[in-house]
C-alpha cells in the first residue's frame, strides 16, 4: 500500500513537530510513508467561508498532488472532513492506525497527566469516536484524566474566531478553565487549528500544554 | 452598520451582560440535559429522525397539492382558508376578520414572524399572550428571545418585579404563587374573549385538520373557549397524512421540553357543531417560504418543527441568547431561515464555528452546517486578501515563498500584540512562534526530495 502524508499547511508552519511526530509512529508501525512536496491546503478555510470557487479548486489540486496514493494520512480531523466526500481515501491518524493497520499500541511512552480534548469535526463530522483516546491510552505511562464539557465546542471556527471575537473569546475562556479544572500537565486534541486557538489561550492565561495527540503517541523513553 | 457586522456588534453587548449569560447558561443546559436523558430512552431514535426527515421532504416536494388538499378538507369541514403572500397581507387579513378590541392569543412563532400583535394594535385591538413566558416578555414590552422559552433571559426575581410593577402587586417570587399571579389575570380574558389567535404546529392535509402543541393549558383555553378562532400558520407546516403525527408527536416533546410526551395537544378539523368555535378562520402564509423552497441545499430549513434543541446546545447562542441574532428565529435554526426568508441578515450564516452540535440534535435531520456554509457570502473587504491567499495556496513555489514570509512574520510580529484586524486574534490568545523549519525543510532534510 502506497502511503502518503497530507502534513496540512498549518502545521507545515506552525506545527512541523506534529508532522514529525506523525511520521515517527508510521515509520516506528512499519509504514513507509511519502511526503509528495507539492500539497499545500485543502482548502477548507476557503469553502467554510463562503469561496465556494477557490475551495473547489484546492480540493481538485489535492486530488492531483496525492493520485497514486492508496491511502493519505491527516494529522487533522476538520481537514478530513472537509476532504472526505471528495477523496474517500483520507484518513485521520487514528483512524488509518486503528480502522486500516488493526493497531491500538504504537510503542509510545509518556509519563504525564493528559486530558483529551475532542474538536469539533473530528468527533461530530469524522465520528472518530474514541478511536484518538484508545491510542493515548496504550502509552507507556500515561496517566489519562477526563474533560468536563469535553464535547462543547472550543470557540475557534476558522475565521469565526476573528469575525465574532467576542463570542469566540467567551468560549476560549471557558475551554481554558475545564482544561485547568481536569488537573492535567497536557491537552491533546487531533487538530491543530483549534489547537492554535486553545494553546494561545492558555500559554496567555497559564494552564496545561497544548499538544497534537500525536506528539504523545511518538513519545520514546 | 454594515450587514456584515450586524450580529457581532449585537453579541458584543449581550456578552457584557453576565448575569443574562448566567441565566442563559443555567436555562439551555438544563433543558438540553433533560433532552440527552429523554432521547436517549426511544431505541429507535436514529430511525424517528430519519423518518420525521423524510416526510418533511415528501411534504415539502409535494407542497402545492397538499396545500390544495388541505384547503379542500378544510373548508369542507366548514372553516374558510385565506392566503396570505406576506407578513403585510397576513396581518391585513387578521385584522380584518377582528371586531373586538381584545383577543387572546395562544403561543405562536407564525405570529411573531409576521408582526401581528403590534399590526392589531394599530388597528385598536389588545392581543393578549397567554402562554405564561410570552406574557412575560409581552408584559415587559420586550421581544421572545427563544423559539420555546420566550422568556429564557429573565430569570425569577425579574420576573417577581415586572409582575409587581404590572399585574400583581407585592406578589413574591415563588415559582407557583407567579404562576398564580398569571392565571388569575389571564383567566378572566380567556372567560371574555370572543375571538381566538393560534399558530399551528402542523396542518394535517389528508384530514384539513390542525394541530397545536403546548405544555400549560391555556392554548387550550384559547383554542376551545371563543366563538372565533383564527389560525395563522405557516405554508411548510404541511404534513401529508394524519398518521404522520405519529412520527412528529414523538420527536418533538424529547427534542423541545425534553418530556416523554407532551401535555396538552389539541387537534382540530373545521367547525363542530354546538362546540368550541363556530367561526374558524386558517391563514396560510407564504413571507418568502416559495423563495426558500427553490434553494436545493436551503430548503431544509423548511422541515424545521421549531422545537429549539438546537438553540439549546448552541455554544453561540447560549453566549448571547437571542436578541443578537435580529429576527424572531434566532440560534442555528434562525441563522439558516432568517437570511432566507429575507434575503438580509448575512451576518447571520457566520456566527457559528460550525461545530455541529445543532445538526446531532436535530429531530428533522436538517444539516444546518451544511446550509451555513452554503448561505456564506463573504463581505467585499475581505475578498482580495482571500483571493490572493487562494492563488498562492494554488502554486507549490508561491506557497513556498509564502510559508518563507509568513514564518518571518510570525517570528517578527509581537506574539501578544497584532495590528487591527489580527488584533481580534492576539486580544485573548498568543501567536504560536514557528519552529526552526517548516515540515517540509525537515522532510527534505531527514528523507531527502521524494
Amino acid at each position: 500500500m502506497r502511503v502518503g502524508l497530507f502534513v496540512t499547511c498549518v502545521n507545515d508552519l506552525l506545527f512541523p513537530r506534529t508532522g514529525r511526530a506523525v511520521v515517527s509512529v508510521l515509520e516506528h508501525v512499519g509504514v513507509k510513508v511519502e511526503f509528495p512536496l507539492d500539497q499545500t491546503c485543502c482548502g477548507q478555510m476557503h469553502g467554510n467561508s463562503g469561496y465556494r470557487k477557490k475551495a473547489g479548486g484546492l480540493l481538485d489540486r489535492f486530488g492531483e498532488v496525492f493520485a497514486g496514493y492508496e491511502a493519505v494520512v491527516v494529522p487533522s480531523g476538520s481537514c478530513v472532513a472537509f476532504l472526505r466526500e471528495r477523496h474517500p481515501h483520507v484518513y485521520e491518524l487514528s483512524e488509518f492506525l486503528i480502522d486500516v493497520l488493526g493497531v491500538e499500541d504504537v510503542g509510545g511512552v509518556f509519563p504525564h497527566r493528559v486530558t483529551y480534548h475532542p474538536t469539533c469535526h473530528g468527533m461530530r463530522m469524522l465520528g472518530l469516536g474514541d478511536k484518538p483516546v484508545r491510542l493515548l491510552a496504550a502509552v507507556g505511562g500515561i496517566e489519562l484524566l477526563p474533560l468536563p464539557g469535553a464535547a462543547e465546542c472550543c470557540g475557534f471556527g476558522g475565521t469565526f474566531a476573528l469575525k465574532n471575537a467576542g463570542v469566540s473569546a467567551a468560549m476560549l475562556a471557558d475551554k481554558c478553565a475545564a482544561i485547568r479544572g481536569s488537573g492535567a500537565d497536557y491537552v491533546a486534541m487531533a487538530d491543530n487549528s483549534c489547537l492554535t486557538h486553545i494553546g494561545g489561550g492558555l500559554t496567555r492565561t497559564g494552564g496545561p500544554r497544548a499538544v497534537h495527540y500525536a506528539e504523545i503517541l511518538a513519545g520514546r523513553p | 452598520m454594515s450587514q456584515a457586522e450586524a450580529f457581532p456588534k449585537a453579541a458584543e453587548g449581550k456578552l457584557a451582560d453576565t448575569r443574562l449569560r448566567a441565566t442563559l447558561r443555567g436555562a439551555t443546559h438544563t433543558i438540553r440535559d433533560r433532552r440527552t436523558a429523554v432521547v436517549a430512552e426511544v431505541g429507535d431514535w436514529e430511525d424517528l429522525r430519519e423518518l420525521g426527515r423524510t416526510v418533511k421532504e415528501e411534504a415539502l416536494a409535494d407542497l402545492g397539492s397538499l396545500l390544495a388538499r388541505f384547503e379542500e378538507r378544510a373548508t369542507a369541514a366548514g372553516a374558510t382558508v385565506h392566503w396570505a403572500r406576506d407578513a403585510a397581507e397576513a396581518c391585513r387579513i387578521v385584522a380584518d376578520l377582528i371586531t373586538v378590541t381584545e383577543v387572546v392569543k395562544v403561543k405562536s412563532m407564525a405570529t411573531q414572524e409576521i408582526g401581528l400583535n403590534e399590526a392589531l394594535a394599530a388597528r385598536g385591538v389588545h392581543a393578549v399572550e397567554t402562554d405564561l413566558a410570552e406574557l412575560i416578555v409581552q408584559l415587559a414590552d420586550d421581544k421572545p428571545s427563544h423559539l420555546l422559552v420566550p422568556a429564557i433571559h429573565y430569570n425569577r426575581s425579574q420576573i417577581r418585579d415586572l409582575f409587581d410593577a404590572s399585574i400583581a402587586a407585592g406578589v413574591d417570587d415563588d415559582p407557583a404563587a407567579l404562576a398564580e399571579a398569571a392565571r388569575l389575570h389571564l383567566r378572566e380574558r380567556f372567560l371574555t374573549a370572543s375571538v381566538g389567535v393560534s399558530g399551528a404546529n402542523f396542518a394535517i392535509a389528508e384530514t384539513g385538520s390542525l394541530v397545536v402543541v403546548e405544555s400549560e393549558g391555556n392554548g387550550r383555553m384559547c383554542l376551545t373557549l371563543p366563538d372565533t378562532l383564527i389560525s395563522v400558520v405557516g405554508i411548510e407546516k404541511i404534513v401529508p397524512r394524519f398518521a404522520d403525527l405519529g412520527v412528529f408527536l414523538r420527536l418533538l416533546p424529547r427534542s423541545s421540553t425534553g418530556e416523554r410526551m407532551n401535555p396538552y395537544t389539541s387537534i382540530w378539523t373545521g367547525v363542530t357543531p354546538g362546540d368550541g368555535p363556530q367561526a374558524v378562520h386558517i391563514v396560510l402564509v407564504d413571507n418568502g417560504r416559495t423563495r426558500v423552497l427553490r434553494d436545493p441545499v436551503g430548503r431544509q430549513a423548511l422541515h424545521c418543527i421549531r422545537c429549539s434543541a438546537c438553540l439549546n446546545v448552541c455554544p453561540v447562542y447560549e453566549r448571547v441568547g437571542g436578541h443578537a441574532y435580529g429576527h424572531t428565529y434566532s440560534g442555528p435554526i434562525g441563522a439558516i431561515l432568517a437570511p432566507q426568508l429575507t434575503g438580509g441578515h448575512r451576518s447571520l450564516p457566520f456566527a457559528s464555528t460550525l461545530c455541529g452540535a445543532c445538526y446531532e440534535v436535530c429531530p428533522v435531520k436538517i444539516n444546518i452546517p451544511e446550509v451555513l456554509v452554503h448561505l456564506r457570502e463573504p463581505p467585499p473587504a475581505e475578498q482580495p486578501v482571500m483571493g490572493a491567499v487562494s492563488a498562492v495556496l494554488s502554486r507549490p513555489r508561491w506557497y513556498r515563498a509564502g510559508l518563507r514570509l509568513a514564518r518571518w512574520f510570525a517570528a517578527m510580529a509581537p506574539a501578544r500584540r497584532l495590528p487591527w484586524p489580527l488584533s481580534r486574534w492576539t486580544a485573548v490568545r498568543d501567536l504560536p512562534r514557528p519552529e526552526q523549519e517548516t515540515f517540509r525543510d525537515w522532510w527534505t532534510r531527514t528523507h531527502g526530495r521524494t
